[in-house]
């Protein structure tokens, strides 16, 4: 992957990192994050692996940025590399950079990456049934990172964590503060999860995955609750998906990931209404839409995610393409623009194709 | 709570019937009699035969087993009397009573040593997994393991007395009057006890706290930017402990019988010295009096056990809505 290319690119858009902190004013959406040429591998007995291999992208203040790629396409790692929360061994941070608000937070001592940790990135995972300590209550599960971050005392805590459930939208905060995980249903972990991550009113929030272990008629809850808090906070987010209907209606802009590389970006319109990767097409070819009444067969992407310690010579994806070339086969495509806001990594021109 | 409890005590007592009555039957079924016991002690082995029904009756052995075991449950519900020894002339209880303090404090103190070891190292061994730390730690309980604490214990007692002329002190103050006397005399054995049941327990620890350092709930906990103390302390030792607890409740029998043999080496006069010299003399009332104060005492820590489940384990209620 040329991650010059995106790196450049990203670099020109974002403009210099020494002015970030300067309230957004509205105009030019200013860069909270610059992540450049990620590289995360797992070591195993016989040799390593790669799960994100030269990723770079941005996220600007105030937006929501998805990224979007099936189980194992190095996603989720992605997200627990920036805030270095890969267990080591086997995990480790080989190479790039992480530029948040003028630091680079992979160059952080231990305790600096700390302090950043659930005060100016907060993380919430895909699992709220486990994510949460069945022996600690909930009002010191949302309680602890002001405890840890800030100067708060005992009962302005509990006022603000009262204040956070009510923000979360839970019924009865004081009594429900007392309880303990295994009272509550999924819907409400996870709205407690997201209380937690809003405590100290974070400037950007990783959510991996966060609707995927609930019911579907409480996704779309939880979405809009995300997306309402962190517009009232003006906070930034990175939704974790797999799933393009979240995507469609909550993101800004679409990071598409394969093998651990970005292989397609854009804003939510260009990728659902012009995808130019062919990952990308089957994607949307393999997710049912409402409005086909014409009984339009779902079209699976053949074959199976790569396998990282193994990877095909050329472009990851060319055994599952359907319109996989020669030179697909030789070369790895790297991330080139399109236009202002659109990139892809494919040798493949899509628009001579359908 | 208080009604878990009553209820809990209550269905104590079919339990220590049905140990009552093995306890009363396995005993008469050890190989000898007191009665052959007695009269070759006395120099009556040509005695008479009317001699020996005479003591058979003294004693009350000749009626049948069941209604034996009959008086002797009536003594103990009418009168909380577990009966006589065969041999002197003291009660049962009184026996017991007496010696029982020695056997607690043995215990407590080598289960107070067992944990003190194991939790920590436990903990330590699976944070710091694979350092230099965790495989001395990690030896140690092997070690500890595979060492019988008989031989420990023997060794302690023999090799400063062959080399300085020393021995464990087992002269026994009571604890309230002189404390560090009372300590001195039980802290080689207690440790040696101690140290053999903390292997088992510091394994289980460790075990127990890289499966919970391995949960999401601790990845949340990092990632909301706690220190790694708490992290550890908070989120991950509270849930590593409770199989811990479970584990040390199978191991109080296992410990009773460790203090009996203790005991005897570092010339301890507890319950088991008193268990091991009645079933030499084959004193039927003193080996069952003891087996069910045993009995007693394991369902009690048993009890504790499922308490302490309440403490920390939030699942757990007593109480039925």
């Amino acid at each position: 992957m040329n991650t010059d290319a995106s790196g450049q690119g990203a670099a020109s858009v974002a403009g210099h990192v020494a002015d970030a902190d300067q309230p957004v004013t509205g105009e030019a959406p200013r860069t909270l994050l610059q992540v450049r040429n990620l590289r995360t591998i797992f070591r195993h007995d016989h040799g390593s692996l790669t799960a994100v291999d030269g990723v770079s992208f941005d996220v600007r203040r105030g937006e929501t940025l998805a990224i979007v790629g099936e189980s194992g396409s190095g996603k989720s790692i992605t997200a627990m590399s920036l805030l270095r929360l890969i267990p080591s061994p086997p995990g480790e941070i080989v190479d790039g950079e992480v530029e948040f608000d003028g630091r680079d937070l992979l160059e952080l001592s231990d305790e600096e990456i700390r302090q950043i940790r659930g005060n100016e990135i907060a993380m919430i995972f895909q699992e709220p049934m486990t994510s949460l300590n069945p022996v600690l209550n909930i009002a010191r599960q949302i309680g602890e990172p002001m405890e840890i971050h800030s100067r708060r005392d005992r009962d302005s805590i509990w006022k603000r964590c009262v204040d956070l459930l009510r923000q979360v939208r839970i019924p009865d905060p004081e009594r429900r503060l007392k309880a303990y995980p295994h009272q509550f249903s999924g819907g409400m972990r996870q709205r407690a999860m997201i209380a937690m991550g809003l405590a100290c009113e974070p400037k950007l929030i990783i959510a991996d995955e966060p609707t995927t272990a609930l019911d579907v008629t409480v996704q779309a809850q939880i979405l809009e609750l995300l997306k309402d808090l962190t517009r009232d906070h003006h906070s930034s987010m990175i939704l974790i998906t797999h799933d393009l209907g979240v995507v469609a209606r909550y993101a800004d802009r679409i990071n598409v990931m394969y093998a651990g590389r970005i292989v397609e970006r854009g804003t939510s319109d260009e990728i659902f209404n012009h995808p130019r990767h062919p990952y990308t097409l089957g994607l949307m070819e393999s997710v049912p839409r409402l409005n086909d009444s014409d009984g339009t067969r779902l079209r699976p992407i053949p074959g199976q995610p790569p396998d990282l310690s193994n990877l095909p010579r050329g472009c990851p994806f060319h055994p599952r393409c359907r319109f996989a070339m020669d030179k697909c086969r030789e070369a790895e495509p790297p991330l080139e623009q399109l236009s202002e806001e659109h990139w892809k990594a494919c040798w493949v021109d899509l628009d001579d194709k359908h | 709570m208080s009604g878990y409890l009553l209820r809990r005590l209550l269905a104590l007592l079919p339990t220590l019937l049905v140990a009552s009555i093995i306890v009363f039957g396995v005993v008469r079924l050890v190989p000898g009699n007191v009665l052959d016991l007695m009269l070759s002690e006395n120099d009556f082995a040509s005695s008479s035969h009317e001699t020996r029904a005479q003591l058979e009756e003294a004693l009350g052995l000749d009626k049948p087993i069941y209604v034996q075991y009959l008086v002797w449950m009536k003594n103990i519900v009418l009168h909380g009397d577990l009966g006589d020894s065969l041999w002197r002339n003291t009660s049962v209880l009184s026996e017991i009573g007496e010696r029982l303090p020695i056997t607690l404090e043995l215990g407590l103190l080598s289960l107070f040593f067992a944990l003190l070891i194991a939790v920590p190292v436990g903990i330590y061994s699976a944070v710091r997994q694979e350092t230099l730390g965790d495989h001395v730690g990690r030896t140690f309980s092997i070690v500890a393991l595979a060492v019988p604490n008989f031989w420990a214990g023997t060794l302690v007692v023999i090799l400063p007395a062959m080399w300085w002329g020393w021995a464990p002190p087992n002269e026994i103050e009571p604890f309230f009057e002189s404390p560090i006397q009372n300590l001195k005399v039980f802290l080689v054995p207690s440790l040696i006890l101690g140290a053999s049941l903390s292997a088992v327990v510091m394994r289980m620890m460790r075990t127990m706290m890289l499966e919970v350092l391995r949960q999401d709930y601790v990845r949340t906990a990092w990632a909301k930017g706690l220190p790694e103390r708490t992290v550890v302390m908070r989120h991950a030792v509270k849930n590593a402990l409770i199989p811990v607890i479970t584990l040390v409740g199978i191991l109080v029998p296992i410990l009773f019988g460790g203090t009996v043999i203790i005991e005897q080496i570092f010339r301890l006069p507890g319950i088991g010295q008193l268990l091991l010299d009645a079933v030499t003399a084959r004193d039927y009332p003193i080996i069952t009096g003891v087996f069910l104060v045993a009995g007693v005492l394991v369902m009690t820590v048993n009890l504790l056990v499922d308490l302490c489940y309440g403490l920390l384990d939030p699942k757990v209620r007593f109480d039925r809505k």
